[in-house]
């Protein structure tokens, strides 16, 4: 009963100051969308949202790929798990539904990423509905062990879109620009380009954290554990 | 009207379903919730005019983090049913 009051305490201490701070807001904050609209046209998408993103606040998205990458170190550094768990064939159910799920997911997260410059989507949706495909691929054991021994090329499409993000951001120091200053009339296609890096290496991150551990290749087969 | 009620209906049920995330007995049933909680808020984002933070709720907060929490739960109870063997290597 002493716990219970105990945790009910900082809840409510929580949701007073939130309620507060909601109370507290000007009525008709100035805020900063009419600056954003206004130079929407020279940020090299039509949707505010990507613009602001990629363009305005470009440091902040190249933190939060940053982050992504930090977290898929932290947890590769906790235990190897052995791919030869992953390898047996899956349910002929799930497998014959992933043979026509696969390519319908592929192709709406490449459209999630094309569409993101004109309406809502971009990389961070396109990438988690890629990463949700690894996911239902590591479901479905279609992760063959030939594959796992490309462990470079697992780890290159990690760090990838956050070495193109930081690649085009020193680039455009060359043409005389600051730090992710796009130059004028080629900010859609750095943008772009950016996004496709960045979608890889999310997609690739969150399927890598469902998995759980560095993908170890030693031979003895897992404890049977099951579900 | 049927819009208002909508939206009452939705924000009591958020209120309901973070409530019952956090406090049901059965971890399972915990993650079900907050997954279904997730798929709430990307609702209630689309009901306040946000579709790109709807989408990001819907894919990350809801799926993949839902999906995180039920293979951290299996591992977990993998880990206690077999106490005395070694729990290095599971099944993802």
């Amino acid at each position: 009963m002493i716990r219970r009051t105990i945790g009910w305490l900082p809840s409510a201490l929580a949701f007073g100051v939130l309620s507060w701070a909601l109370l507290d807001l000007p009525a008709n904050p100035p805020g900063l969308a009419d600056a954003a609209l206004r130079s929407l046209e020279r940020s090299g998408v039509a949707n505010p949202v990507t613009a602001v993103l990629l363009n305005y606040r470009g440091y902040d998205t190249l933190l939060e790929v940053a982050v992504l990458l930090l977290a898929i170190v932290a947890v590769w550094s906790l235990q190897p798990i052995s791919t030869s768990s992953v390898a047996e064939p899956a349910a002929p159910i799930l497998s014959s539904l992933l043979r026509s799920l696969l390519p319908l997911l592929l192709l709406t997260s490449g459209y999630l990423l094309w569409i993101g410059a004109f309406a809502p989507g971009g990389a961070f949706q396109g990438g988690a509905l890629l990463g949700g495909a690894i996911v239902l691929m590591l479901l479905g054991g279609l992760f063959r062990r030939r594959l796992w021994q490309r462990l470079a090329l697992l780890q290159a499409s990690l760090w990838v879109g956050l070495a193109v993000f930081i690649g085009v951001g020193m680039g455009v120091m060359f043409g005389g620009g600051r730090f992710l200053e796009y130059p004028n009339g080629h900010a859609g296609n750095l943008i772009l380009l950016i996004e496709t890096a960045a979608l890889l290496s999310i997609s690739v991150t969150l399927g890598a954290l469902f998995f759980g551990g560095r993908p170890s290749l030693d031979g003895e087969p897992p404890p049977e554990a099951n579900p | 009207m049927i819009v208002q009620v909508f939206d009452t209906v939705l924000a009591v049920l958020l209120v309901w379903l973070a409530w019952r995330a956090v406090s049901d007995a059965d971890p399972l049933r915990s993650v079900v919730k907050f997954i279904v909680l997730g798929m709430m808020l990307a609702l209630s984002w689309l009901r306040l005019g946000a579709p790109d933070v709807a989408l990001a709720e819907a894919a990350v907060g809801s799926g993949l983090t839902g999906a995180l929490l039920l293979v951290a739960l299996r591992r977990l109870q993998a880990a206690r049913s077999s106490a005395g063997g070694s729990p290095r290597k599971e099944q993802p």
